[in-house]
């Protein structure tokens, strides 16, 4: 029982860092499916800088660099470029993915894994649970009411929120949109670059696309959350539950293949069963122009 | 504080907007400024709010030239703007909207309690009453316009313009608009009033500007201009106010409805037990605010929505399963509310607009084969017999003025005599030129026995085109009144649910 909870909440961790972001992103009106690059170039970053470094650490800050300078090539092609977002978002997974295998080669020698990393940790004083529980997992937990307070208890949100709805309401009282915008995609960067930095260091391996379609799954959390921090934290659960019930539900009758489709399965389910009954920013994916 | 506005210009890619434009403007008096859609006075108004660079000319404010890089500079020195088509955003509620850029609040906090307060305290200084948490997507027009108005006064304005304000409102909100016009005059603010309804700015203003294409070409105090003297400077020549109605003659019904009923759903207003009949020779308007129920109707008689109960007959015959293109077979025609996104395709060349919805037809090829002879052929008679101004119709639709887009629209959709028409706000951001156009054509096709369901927001023209009007009101058909016995001020009141089946 203990072991599926803390499954659930390990598998959970990458993807709730990863929909948070993204709901900083559309909630200011830019549709981020580069979430999914990010998360990868994020975990090679953590295992690059972690193993040269040899402190977990310093890979988490280097993760959260490099998931912001992702975030930033996706809003500038998209934002001061015109570039269609989906289209910019797909250049960019296409990049993240090329760029790490290439620069696997040059940090690790290797065209399929690093070796072994260490993970980041507390103090052993921390206690049993806290021990067991990944640090990450425990920020990506204290992420959900922080983004809460930031979304809909300050200043800077209300400002994104207004953006997201309505570009030119917000422009008419004088608020720079597209700087506005440009924060809320930097700080998906930095979020989901942390969710990738717990997918290699947890894993104590960076392995070749290992991100495979967390973005992705993260980006229908955040949809099936209602664009809510709750509710994204709601969400994410669920997948990672269904991605831990593999290593723990034995019924003799299912293939086990049929096992590890189960949380994209439930990602379809969840979608279908929320599109058309509820409704995003209303200016997501169109790009603010003044004339 | 005292604006003056030295030799403005503004052009945008093929039109000078504002030209060579000089004003003056004291504290403490209610100005109007008229003129016809597209003579440049929201343009004008944009160079004043920051909203817009101009090309030529400058702004001083209290005798001190300013340089306005954004409105959020116009908003420092004190001037406001509440725009033609709101900006507000419905997520949020009242409060967050009125405070949106200029927030309370400490360390990047949000205070929402002086935000509250500040609504508040404004709103009960002005008379503009609202719920300040209200969310904004639960208000009426009405409403939604004084949560525009403490936007500005929040931000400290004393200078503030109103950017054809009424035109969303009911004759009553409107008066309620104007009460409060003047008590913000009274409280020693400049106040400007764009509109292009004469008999509303007779009677608030006092200093009245008149602009056409892009120049000002005078300025009245309220007591030496006249309704007849504006329209003739806004439009450089005399015009008819007012079109003659040749008497009904109402043949045997075209279209009937009974019971018609859809469901509410996300984007789609309620239709609840709809019925009427609409004869040959008759033009029924369709009164209501807006989101009552107007654009259901139109798209249950056109086909682009299926009713949930009830049905419509056409002839006597009913209409089954009807789609946009069986409509179209069966002489239903259409003028969307909206010319430029549904009207029109605005790439296409004039000839193609023209043909549209009519590809297979032997006026425009034979065999799937489109033949461009007979289709310039028709083209050229159409635009001649509709007053299209346009010198080649393989133009684009998008070269055209609005006046002149929707008499391409007329063209396509009363060609060939059809049975019945619907007609979505027909002179809608046009010039008064084409809105008398538009209203003969109307009329004259009338009388040649066609049946027109008329919707419009502007009360006087349905009363000037239609011999019944029936009275949309929460998706009800709460009356339908003989349009010679009533008067826009009634209206109103059957409009906003003050009068209607139940008292009836
Ligand atoms: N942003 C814009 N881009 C191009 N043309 C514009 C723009 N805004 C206004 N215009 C044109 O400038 C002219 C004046 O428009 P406007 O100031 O809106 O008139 P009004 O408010 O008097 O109806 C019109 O011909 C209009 O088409
Ligand atoms: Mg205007």
């Amino acid at each position: 029982m203990i072991g599926l909870l803390l499954g659930t909440l390990r598998t959970a961790t990458p993807l709730l860092f990863a929909a948070l972001g993204g709901m900083f992103s559309e909630r200011g009106g830019v549709v981020n499916i580069a979430l999914e690059g990010i998360l990868l170039v994020g975990a090679f970053a953590a295992a690059a800088a972690a193993y040269y470094s040899g402190s977990p650490w310093l890979g988490v800050a280097a993760a959260v660099v490099a998931g912001v300078g992702l975030a930033a090539l996706h809003a500038l092609v998209s934002l001061r470029f015109r570039v269609d977002q989906i289209v910019s978002g797909v250049a960019l997974n296409m990049l993240a993915l090329g760029a790490t295998e290439f620069l696997m080669w040059i940090f690790f020698g290797s065209g399929s894994n690093s070796p072994r990393l260490g993970s980041p940790g507390l103090p052993a004083t921390a206690g049993r649970l806290l021990v067991e529980l990944p640090p990450l997992t425990l920020l990506a937990l204290l992420a959900v009411p922080a983004s809460s307070w930031l979304l809909f208890r300050s200043r800077f949100g209300l400002r994104l929120r207004a953006v997201g709805e309505h570009p030119e309401a917000a422009d008419s009282l004088g608020l720079p949109v597209h700087r506005l915008q440009f924060y809320g995609v930097l700080l998906s960067g930095a979020l989901a670059g942390a969710g990738g930095a717990f997918l290699s260091l947890n894993a104590h391996y960076f392995v070749k696309n290992m991100s495979a379609g967390r973005g992705f799954i993260a980006l229908a959390a955040l949809i099936f959350g209602k664009w809510r921090p709750g509710g994204i934290l709601g969400a994410t659960l669920l997948f990672g539950f269904a991605e831990s019930l593999q290593g723990h539900l034995d019924l003799p009758w299912l293939p086990v293949r049929f096992m590890q489709l189960l949380p994209y399965l439930l990602t379809m389910v969840a979608l279908v069963g929320v599109i058309g009954r509820c409704r995003g920013p209303a200016a997501v994916g169109r790009l603010f122009v003044k004339d | 504080m005292r604006v003056e506005l030295e030799a403005l210009s503004r052009s945008f890619p093929g039109v000078r907007a504002v030209q060579d434009v000089s004003l003056a403007y004291e504290p403490g008096r209610l100005y109007a400024l008229v003129g016809e859609n597209g003579a440049g006075k929201s343009t004008l108004m944009h160079l004043l709010y920051g909203m817009l660079p101009p090309d030529a000319g400058r702004i001083l404010v209290d005798g001190r030239p300013v340089r306005l890089a954004g409105s959020q500079d116009a908003i420092r020195l004190g001037i406001g703007m509440v725009h033609q088509h709101f900006m507000l955003v419905d997520t949020l509620t009242v409060a967050e909207n009125v405070v949106l850029g200029a927030e309370p609040g400490r360390w990047g906090r949000l205070d929402r309690g002086a935000a509250r307060a500040a609504v508040r305290r404004d709103a009960e200084r002005f008379g503009l009453a609202v719920d300040p948490d209200a969310p904004l997507e639960s208000l009426s027009v009405g409403e939604a316009q004084r949560v525009e108005i403490l936007k500005v006064l929040y931000r400290g304005a004393s200078f503030l313009i109103f950017d054809e304000p009424t035109g969303v409102l009911t004759p009553q909100e409107a008066r309620g608009l104007f009460a409060i016009l003047r008590r913000l005059r009274d409280e020693g603010k400049t106040v400007v009033l764009i509109s292009h309804k004469l008999d509303e700015v007779l009677s608030v203003a006092e200093i009245i500007d008149v602009m056409r294409r892009g120049r000002h070409v005078g300025r009245l105090a309220r007591e030496e201009a006249g309704a007849e003297r504006l329209a003739r400077m806004m439009v450089g020549r005399e015009v008819l106010l007012r079109v003659d109605k040749p008497p009904a003659a109402a043949g045997p019904p075209v279209l009937e409805a009974r019971g018609l009923g859809v469901r509410r759903r996300p984007g789609q207003a309620e239709l609840a037990d709809v019925s009427f009949i609409l004869r040959r020779g008759e033009i029924l308007g369709v009164a209501g605010v807006e989101g009552n129920g107007q654009r259901e109707l139109a798209a249950l008689v056109t086909g682009l929505l299926r009713p949930e109960a009830g049905e419509l007959r056409l002839d006597g015959r009913p209409l089954r399963g009807l789609t946009p293109r069986r409509a179209r077979d069966l002489g239903i025609r259409h003028v969307p509310e909206d010319r430029q996104r549904t009207g029109l395709v605005l790439d296409m060349s004039l000839r193609e607009n023209l043909i549209l919805g009519e590809e297979g037809s032997p006026a425009a090829g034979q065999a799937g084969v489109i033949l461009p002879g007979r289709v310039a052929a028709l083209a050229r008679r159409r635009v001649a017999e509709y007053d299209v101004r346009v010198a080649d119709t393989r133009q684009s639709a998008r070269a055209l003025s609005g006046g002149n887009q929707q008499k391409l629209v007329l063209a396509r959709e009363l060609d060939g005599d059809p049975r019945l028409l619907v007609a979505c706000h027909p002179t809608r951001g046009v010039d008064v030129g084409a809105i008398e156009y538009i209203h003969r054509t109307l009329l004259a096709k009338r009388t040649r026995g066609l049946a027109v369901l008329l919707f419009s927001s502007e009360l006087s023209e349905l009363l000037a085109l239609s011999d019944r009007i029936g009275v949309l009101y929460r998706g009800r058909l709460t009356a339908v009144l003989d349009a010679d016995v009533v008067d826009e001020e009634t209206l109103g009141l059957y409009i906003t649910g003050a009068r209607g089946v139940a008292d009836a």
